[in-house]
């Protein structure tokens, strides 16, 4: 791989706010006294819980089992006894309850009787095997967006996997639980890059960190040296957000551009988060699934910290611990401040996907500005020069705010990444990513909306067809009992009567169903020389139809 | 349990807001206000006074009746740079209501009537000139030059007395078209441009005279918005190489005909023209292959306007044709999309 780097359009340099927070060690957060573990901290089916209230849970010990092809178990994260299951407040953006399992812990953090320990052995099982424990274990993406990471560890049926993508970008201001995971845990980042790579098959792999993080550069260069990996590679890129976004990264180290509907497997690439890395090292090396990660509490706190903290710990509980009063907290946004959302209630726990929790308190300036009213578009087209998808932001808010759809699409409203580097320049002050968003959902919407209608509309005609052919079939029946009547012929001739009764009768509904305007031809007033001409041609067709296949004459019947 | 305060992200956001614009722009008008005061007199300071004035009032109105918030759409500054361009392009001893009119008009008419800021399909300070030059030919060709002007020895109560209309009306007697329309006169009578152009009292080393030195502190303060990132490169740039090439060109074919284009760059509003006018982002277009397109556009205006055109200057109309341009021109250079290929 070439050493050359590549740029994306615009993006923005933003102060960082990191330095409080990586002043200090990562510190491990208390056990508290209450876990609340969500059953969906990832993308995809929910888990299903294996446990009941009442059950003695040991850290580590599975209580909900993934469901489905796309989907993660959770673990308990520490001792004690399940207290419910039930609906709790999460850390989502909808702010809706959803069901948790609540564990109140014992305080002894009782591990698993026998963990089952792999260790270097994984490189005599099979990637498939390898890929089942990762998913036993429960990991997600870290990074933010929580996709189950067996199924990201899976190359693609006709795809080998080329490159391994550790991203260590943290581009986003104020986070820094991974500079410090780099910082403290390289040799185990390394490690899990290792299983990685032969879950995927991947020839090498490269290391892209910020450059505005030289300590993490130098320790995880020394960590790639010590462990002798030779296709592992570390890459300092340009500290320009969004350079942390998968599709921005690939193109910054390799100059490929993922098309915009394709996933980067297409190319032979992979993505993972270094603190997914260090995850799977955790459930090869010490048997333990996803009970903690390090998060960074920041923004408006008596100190700055990275700390440790067991997935199902309530916020509200880490702002108590680490001496801020609940009731001074104004606004608490989880994850970064340009693409992490807000928090509805302050009792929601830490899930897997939990990176940053930013504090701001009642009264201060910082860490969220909100300036005052916003102005009409000028067009200054600032928007644009940000766009890291180059795309048009104001044409696209100007459509959008005029719910042309059609249109909001044709300027590509689905390549938006609502990295918020538009909205953020944006002179006028328009919240243009709430209206992407909005644009957005009502385009689904919509098109869950036709889905129904065609659905009804389908049943609708499926039943009027329906009605058509049982008064065919009706009508066939009678005519067929006043032949008999009339003229009782062999067996052979009454069948092709049927037959062209029958044949008759489809062709009529499916002339009606092809023009539904124009009624049937009236079949029972037909004169005797009409229907010795469809006889005979009925017999014709029967003899050719014999000729050929006896197949196609079964399977046409079936499906008209 | 305290309720939380949610927000749709990003949460945070830059320092740049629409007044921080405007009122850059008209800082960076300032070195060439400067040098209109040095050589045509305080008088377009009385003008610029009316013209706030006027302007603020009809902003005032116009919010008003289509009920708008009146302090935040008021404090943007907007009418304000309007009102400063029309003023550079009104000659600085030209009666009073000269400005208010084609202020009035700028504001109620080409800004609030077809939606007020950012819907306004044509530069208002532009439509205001136009609708000056159209109805009041006169007045709005009578400029002195700057050694008439310096001859005048006016102080301010005179200036003042003479924009509305109370005082004496000697200065008629010294006014004299300004030296853009002078050359294509004088070219129309058949006259060699180098002797046009020898002419001390109307023509300097580059341009106009004094009108080099308003271009070049418009230069200037264009430097600075770019520097400042208030506008971007392309519009300007391609207007002044547009103008440069076709000048160039036509002045390789007959330098007797067709004049240098270094006058050409350096006289009437082209430098005000291309950094502050044309550059309005409202009327312009927005992508950047568009932009160069609708530079481009007009630096070539400019010329056919200047050279073959029955009007002294053609910025303006090259503005507003180029106006007209810009939504076909943006539909037509829209940039290629991450992760689309280039037909997309």
């Amino acid at each position: 791989m070439s050493k050359r780097l590549f740029r994306f359009n615009g993006g923005l340099k933003l102060a960082d706010f990191k330095t409080g927070s990586t002043g200090q060690p990562i510190v491990q957060a208390p056990i508290p006294p209450q876990l609340i573990l969500p059953l969906q901290q990832h993308i995809g089916e929910p888990a299903e819980a294996c446990v009941k209230p009442g059950d003695t849970v040991t850290r580590g010990q599975e209580i909900a089992r993934a469901r489905g092809a796309i989907s993660a178990s959770i673990h308990a994260s520490s001792s004690g006894v399940v207290h419910a299951i039930e609906k709790r407040q999460v850390s989502h953006p909808s702010g809706l309850l959803a069901p948790c399992v609540v564990i109140d812990t014992d305080g002894l953090d009782r591990p698993q009787q026998a963990p089952v320990i792999i260790g270097d052995a994984y490189l005599q099982q099979t990637p498939d095997a390898v890929r089942k424990l990762v998913r036993a274990g429960g990991i997600v993406g870290m990074g933010g967006a929580g996709f189950p990471t067996a199924v990201k560890l899976k190359p693609g049926p006709e795809h080998g996997v080329d490159l391994l993508v550790l991203n260590g970008a943290e581009c986003e201001p104020y986070i820094s639980c991974d500079d410090m995971l780099m910082r403290e845990r390289a040799p185990a980042i390394i490690a899990g890059a290792r299983v990685m790579m032969h879950a995927l098959g991947a020839r090498h792999a490269v290391i892209a960190v910020e450059d505005n993080k030289p300590q993490s550069m130098q320790i995880m260069a020394q960590a790639i040296r010590d462990s002798g990996a030779e296709n592992i590679e570390l890459r300092g890129i340009p500290a320009i957000y969004p350079a942390g976004g998968e599709k921005q990264l690939i193109k910054v180290l390799t100059g490929i551009e993922i098309p915009a509907q394709a996933l980067p497997i297409n190319a032979g690439i992979v993505c993972h988060n270094v603190a997914t890395a260090e995850a799977v090292y955790r459930v090869i090396y010490q048997g333990e699934g996803a009970v903690s990660r390090v998060v960074t509490l920041t923004g408006n706190v008596s100190q700055e910290l990275n700390l440790d903290v067991r997935y199902g710990t309530p916020v509200e509980f880490l702002l108590r611990t680490y001496g801020i009063d609940p009731a001074l907290v104004a606004a608490i946004t989880i994850g970064g401040p340009m693409m992490g959302y807000s928090l509805h209630a302050i009792d929601a726990p830490v899930s897997k996907t939990t990176n940053c929790i930013i504090v701001k308190q009642q009264g201060a300036a910082l860490p969220f500005s909100n300036h005052g009213g916003t102005r009409p578009c000028i067009r200054c087209g600032n928007c644009a020069d940000v766009c890291p998808v180059n795309l048009l932001p104001q044409q696209l808010y100007w459509h959008a705010q005029s719910r042309d759809f059609d249109k909001v699409q044709d300027f590509h409203l689905f390549d938006c990444i609502e990295c918020g580097c538009c909205d953020y320049v944006c002179p006028s002050h328009l919240p243009l990513v709430q209206y992407y968003r909005f644009a957005k959902t009502e385009i689904w919407a919509q098109e869950r909306e036709k889905e129904k209608s065609d659905l009804a509309r389908q049943r609708h005609e499926f039943r009027q067809f329906r009605l058509e052919r049982e008064k065919a079939e009706r009508a066939a029946r009678h005519k067929q009992k006043a032949a008999a009547l009339q003229a009782p012929s062999a067996e052979e001739a009454e069948l092709a009567k049927k037959k062209a009764a029958i044949a008759a009768a489809l062709e009529r509904v499916k002339a009606r169903k092809a023009q539904a305007d124009t009624k049937p031809r009236n079949v029972d007033n037909l004169s005797p020389q009409q229907r010795q001409l469809i006889e005979e041609v009925d017999a014709r067709r029967k003899q050719n139809r014999q000729q050929q296949k006896p197949g196609p004459e079964q399977k046409n019947s079936d499906t008209e | 349990m305290p309720s939380l305060l949610t927000s749709s992200s990003p949460h945070i956001h830059g320092a740049n807001s629409v007044p921080r614009l405007m009122y850059t722009v008209l800082a960076a008008l300032l070195p060439a206000l400067a040098a209109y005061c040095w050589f045509f007199g305080p008088g377009i300071l009385v003008h610029l006074g009316l013209a706030y004035g006027t302007a603020l009032a009809c902003e005032a109105l116009m919010l008003r009746l289509r009920g708008k918030p009146l302090g935040l759409f008021l404090s943007d500054g907007s009418c304000l740079v309007s009102a400063s361009l029309l003023c550079f392009a009104i000659p600085s001893l030209a009666p009073w209501w000269l400005t208010v009119i084609g202020i009035s008009f700028a504001i109620v008419v080409a800004k609030h009537l077809y939606g007020g800021l950012g819907h306004n399909p044509f530069n208002p300070a532009m439509i205001g000139y136009a609708l000056l030059l159209i109805s009041f030919p006169r007045e709005m060709t009578s400029w002195l030059s700057p050694t008439a002007h310096s001859a005048l020895n006016l102080n301010f109560s005179d200036t003042v007395s003479l924009i509305f209309g109370t005082g004496i009306s000697a200065v008629d007697a010294v006014t004299m078209a300004s030296p853009l329309d002078h050359m294509r006169t004088e070219l129309g009578r058949e006259h060699v441009l180098s002797a046009i152009v020898n002419n001390r009292e109307l023509f300097g080393l580059l341009g106009g005279a004094g009108w080099e030195w308003i271009n070049a502190m418009a230069l200037l303060g264009g430097v600075f918005l770019l520097w400042r990132k208030i506008i971007h490169w392309h519009i300007p740039v391609a207007t002044l190489v547009a103008l440069l090439l076709i000048a160039g060109f036509f002045h390789l074919l007959d330098p007797a005909r067709y004049s240098d284009p270094l006058l050409h760059l350096f006289s009437g509003a082209t430098m005000l023209g291309a950094f502050f006018i044309a550059t309005d982002p409202v009327s312009a277009a927005t992508t950047n292959r568009g932009r160069l397109y609708y530079g481009a556009g007009i630096g070539i205006i400019i010329y056919v306007v200047r050279t073959w055109g029955g009007y002294p200057d053609g910025v303006a109309f090259a503005v507003l044709l180029m106006n007209m341009a810009a939504p076909t021109l943006d539909y037509f250079t829209q940039p290629r999309v991450f992760g689309h290929g280039k037909k997309d």
